[in-house]
């Protein structure tokens, strides 16, 4: 794994094989996936680990990140296949840890699982 | 990532806590990006300006920066909710008005420039070719580096701010003259700038970091910020290539993908407005209105928006005349994406040619969408 944001956390795992577009499907004062389309429409990633690929879309997406943080609705850390700006921003400025995962350890994680993230092991 | 003494003194608070915080997300961003340093830029642009997307927790945390940041290249910003010469025409809550115009005075405390616009490639001198700078909003990003001859990382909010108030930003993959591992074949006959938008959308779903689209010689500026306006609504990728990249993958864009998307971002048969301009409107784009509206008038409310600076030259030379007889109203300051002035509580469905508008209005605004290139709604929405 790369370390993108340092830090420790410990929860379930929220995972999705589907990219999020932080601004056009995430409700940034809950953070629940308003986009229906997407799998994990009507989950809230409050206190999750939430694993996805990737970010997309537009680049205001990192405030929503921040303000999920601000009102008390943001995943204890996120997990990424590929790194974005958005997302290591956003969680740059809200200090939320993010790492990305090698093929092999996205694989091997699944939602639901109890996890601990502790960027300073080095390994996920 | 290498930093410079200065730089390392600056992310351990030597220089005071806005310092730290941007370079804490310069440092992750470059990290995220494996930029090994940071370069010097000349010109940032923010997104971020519009309550709408940024809510409470960004009009606190710019009131708070603002106290004491100031940006230290040229910096530019984008669209907020409104127009405030127009504000009264609109239902807005005054908590809206208010939180916006903190918004605004924030960015200006910092000495932003008060553009409001997503297309300052179009109302800024361009720099000389090759120049670094640091642009949020997809679209202007993937316009700077495929088109302005500029180099930017598709960066984010917060990346554009950081890059603002020290005037650096990584040294990423995206700045450097890397040739794209896939090829776009554009093979669909007559394309207009609806299909290049949903070209745009398609290659940014599958695409990396940046792509080659082939068969595509020459695009009006429509066309070319359609595409870029698409490509920065569906993916990471913030850069392509108008030719075939020897050795790469090769993928068509046909009618079927076209369908695809057409059938993804269409849900409406008709619009109760229309709106145009996602990305806004340049003079260009005004004259060509103008004169496609000529002796015909819109049967329903009709919003263009573009540009202030834009809108004023249009204004002198007498463009706007012909749009707002056919019953547009104009607006600056503010886009079709993420506006309150397309209120869903009155309106259920919108008619544009802009497949990131299209996009957004789903999403965000919650309205349903009708997609149809200019020259249809011309046709069919006016008499």
């Amino acid at each position: 794994m790369k370390v993108i944001v340092k830090g420790r956390a410990r929860g379930k795992i929220l995972k999705t094989d589907m990219p999020i577009n932080f601004l056009g499907s995430v409700d940034k004062t809950t953070g629940v996936i308003s986009d229906e389309k997407h799998e994990l429409s009507g989950m809230p990633f409050k206190n999750t680990i939430l694993v996805f690929p990737h970010g997309v879309g537009s680049s205001v997406g990192a405030y929503t990140i921040y303000s999920l943080k601000s009102c008390d609705a943001a995943p204890y850390a996120m997990i990424c296949k590929k790194a974005d700006i958005t997302v290591a921003s956003g969680c740059a400025l809200a200090n939320i840890p993010l790492v990305i995962a090698s093929e092999e350890e996205y694989e091997r994680l699944q939602s639901g699982q109890e996890m601990t993230l502790d960027t300073d092991s080095g390994k996920l | 990532m290498e930093l410079t003494r200065e730089e390392e003194q600056a992310l351990k608070g030597e220089h005071g806590e806005t310092m730290e915080t941007a370079y804490r997300i310069l440092v992750a961003i470059g990290e995220a990006t494996n930029a090994e340093r940071l370069v010097p830029i000349q010109w940032a642009h923010l997104s971020g300006v519009n309550y709408n997307t940024i809510g409470d927790a960004g009009e606190e945390f710019l009131a708070k920066l603002s106290q004491t940041a100031k940006v230290k290249v040229m910096t530019t910003v984008n669209p907020m909710g409104f127009d405030f010469d127009k504000v009264d025409n609109y239902n807005l809550s005054d908590e809206f008005v208010q939180k916006q115009r903190s918004i605004k005075e924030s960015y200006e405390r910092m000495g932003v420039i008060p553009s409001f616009s997503c297309i300052p490639y179009e109302i800024f001198d361009m720099p000389q070719d090759g120049t670094q700078v640091s642009f949020a909003e997809s679209n202007a990003a993937i316009y700077a580096n495929s088109v302005g001859h500029l180099k930017t990382n598709k960066e984010s909010a917060f990346s554009a701010l950081a890059s603002a108030l020290t005037g650096k930003s990584p040294y990423s993959d995206l700045r450097k003259d890397d040739k794209p591992n896939l090829t776009i074949r554009m093979k669909v006959d007559d394309a207009n700038e609806m299909t290049m938008g949903m070209l745009g959308y398609f290659a940014g779903k599958i695409a990396d970091n940046s792509v080659s689209i082939s068969g595509v010689k020459e695009m009006d500026r429509r066309s070319c910020k359609s595409l870029c306006g698409g490509m920065g609504t569906s993916g990471r990728c913030g850069k392509f290539f108008l030719e075939d990249t020897p050795g790469s993958e090769h993928v068509d864009f046909d009618k079927k993908e076209a369908q695809n998307v057409f059938d993804e971002l269409n849900t409406a048969e008709r619009g109760d407005i229309v709106t145009l301009g996602s990305p806004q409107l340049g003079l260009g784009e005004l004259t060509d209105l103008s004169s496609l509206l000529k002796g015909r008038s819109f049967t329903k409310r009709c919003m263009v928006f573009c540009p202030r600076s834009v809108q004023e030259q249009a204004r002198k030379i007498g463009y706007t005349n012909e749009i707002e007889r056919a019953g547009c109203e104009i607006l600056s300051d503010c886009c079709t994406c993420l506006t309150p002035l397309v209120d869903k509580n009155e309106i259920d469905s919108v008619t544009t040619n802009s497949i990131k508008g299209a996009y957004y209005l789903q999403h965000s605004t919650g309205v349903d969408v009708n997609l149809k290139s200019l020259s249809q709604i011309v046709k069919e929405e006016t008499r």
